[in-house]
């Protein structure tokens, strides 16, 4: 969920000075590159450690149907051996850099008010139904509510990815030393579930990867490279620059 | 009285207002360079990970990872409490284990009457022979707790046995007086072999352990004797213990060599 819809026009020759306004700041952006290739290593070695029980896999039954979160026709596919020990020397290694890189991310954005741009709020809510039925192309013609530097959706959307990666931190500990860490273990509802919530979490990050990418991709080159440089141009300033009513 | 749309806007171009601006000049030559790094941090991501493929094996993982799994080994050791139990549960809870892992140290059947475990110090040198009589003497234990393999899957089983710590102080009350840092445990046929570290196999759920749901162990199970401790997985549970050994150097371990954590503890 990246749309900045009110951001698309990126060049407007008639305006004259345009700005170009600080999006992400470069804490965040070196931490949101970070995180990239470490999930996917947290994702890739998961799957190894995943695999290592074909004879009985993991899996939720919903009705009469087994659902398996990793099945074997993908490792068979694209063949991957299931290979456990290195994918449990990769997980316990580079899970210790995931949980860091996100530690240092909240800490950084609770401290530096940056929190401001992302937390929820209550309109939140109410904004995301309809910024989800824009987006789908239902009421194109409504205004879209107000907004910070991020929409409802997106504020929704990055908090919740935020919590889920606390969630596959602790569920991950809660499996990796469930006799030393029983409590935590306990919290989770025993070792069974808390795999259930760490392999329910990894599929909601595939999920959000997905949709994410989407989204980048609707919301265009200008929106992209402000992950990279951090700034992204701000038509609403040079509009105010002229004296004019921002977006109109 | 909720904040009206236009009070919201405001609020929020506020808020954006706070964040610094810059010339559109100034964004230009500022993204060549911000390409030029995100571009090196790209390479540099790319070699970083072929380095790490590239590394020599120990134990056959990458020595790096290896270094990984022994920096966990000192967190979590340091973190280890001496009183604190695994969790266990009702005996109604558990049931029969499915056997697996038929290879190393197992593949025969032997002959129990037959079997004894000899007891090294740290030496080599012979401290004592036991059978099972000798074992049974000691106050039989019960534990049901989850027992875990490394491959995922856990289940709940109720094992019968004697306390290392007891078999120790009854039969071997110097070494429970001058502990060893490891004790090493490994099968007749010296075909599977584990190492553990002093604190959990005195641990007081750690049993060497001869009845699985109340039943005498299958050979394939362990029989006669077997390690059981939940503070490891199945990997260092050693089904049918020939020799015990106590060790001040770090002990082979079957798995460990084959690429899997020495410590191997949850």
């Amino acid at each position: 969920m990246t749309t900045t819809h009110e951001m698309a026009t990126e060049e407007s020759p008639e305006s004259g000075v345009q700005l170009a306004r600080l999006k992400h700041t470069r804490a965040s952006r070196w931490m949101h590159w970070l995180n990239f290739p470490l999930l996917t290593i947290m994702i890739w070695s998961g799957m190894r450690i995943y695999w290592a029980d074909l004879q009985d896999p993991f899996a939720v039954g919903v009705g009469d149907v087994d659902f398996e979160f990793w099945p074997s026709w993908i490792n068979e596919t694209l063949g991957l051996k299931s290979r456990l020990a290195r994918g449990m020397a990769f997980h316990f290694t580079f899970g210790w850099l995931f949980a860091i890189n996100g530690l240092a991310y909240v800490t950084y954005t609770l401290v530096s008010g940056e929190w401001r741009q992302l937390v929820p709020e209550r309109a939140s809510f109410k904004d995301s139904a309809q910024v989800f039925l824009h987006d789908i192309g239902i009421g194109r013609k409504n205004p879209l509510p107000p907004q910070a530097r991020y929409n409802g959706a997106q504020r929704l959307t990055y908090s919740l990815i935020i919590v889920l990666g606390a969630l596959a931190v602790l569920s991950g500990l809660a499996i990796y030393k469930p006799t030393q860490l029983s409590l935590l273990t306990r919290l989770f509802g025993g070792y069974e579930w808390a795999r259930g919530i760490h392999f329910s979490v990894t599929i909601a990050f595939i999920v959000f990867f997905v949709i994410h990418l989407l989204q980048v991709a609707r919301a265009g080159w200008g929106n992209f490279m402000s992950m990279i440089t951090g700034y992204q141009l701000d038509p609403a300033a040079s509009n105010e620059k002229k004296g004019g009513s921002p977006d109109a | 009285m909720p904040e009206s749309n236009e009070e919201r806007a405001a609020r929020y171009a506020a808020l954006d207002e706070k964040s610094p601006t810059m010339s559109v000049d100034a964004y230009r030559s500022r993204s060549r360079r911000s390409v030029l790094t995100g571009a090196a941090g790209a390479v540099a991501g790319l070699l970083g990970w072929r380095w790490l493929q590239a590394r020599p094996d120990a134990d056959n993982i990458p020595d790096v990872l290896r270094l990984g799994h022994e920096a966990n080994e000192r967190l979590w050791r340091g973190l280890f409490r001496e009183g604190q139990l695994a969790p266990t549960f009702d005996r109604s809870a558990s049931s029969m284990l499915r056997v697996n892992g038929r290879r190393g140290g197992i593949e025969n059947e032997i002959d129990l009457a037959a079997w004894s475990m000899t007891v090294l110090d740290n030496s080599g040198a012979e401290l004592g022979i036991h059978d099972m009589d000798s074992i049974r003497t000691l106050p039989k234990q019960e534990i049901t707790v989850e027992h875990k393999c490394v491959e995922g899957w856990s289940h709940i089983v109720t094992w019968g046995g004697v306390r290392f710590s007891d078999f120790v102080e009854a039969n071997y009350p110097q070494m429970a007086a001058a502990p060893t840092e490891f004790v090493s445990l490994i099968t007749p046929d010296k075909g599977y072999y584990v190492g553990l570290e002093w604190d959990a196999m005195m641990h007081p759920q750690t049993l060497l352990c001869y009845e699985l749901q109340g039943e005498p162990l299958e050979q394939l199970h362990g029989a006669p004797l077997r390690l059981v401790t939940p503070l490891k997985y199945g990997i260092k549970q050693i089904k049918r213990i020939g020799s015990i050994a106590f060790a001040n150097d770090q002990p082979a371990d079957y798995w460990a060599e084959r690429g899997y954590d020495w410590y191997a503890a949850l």
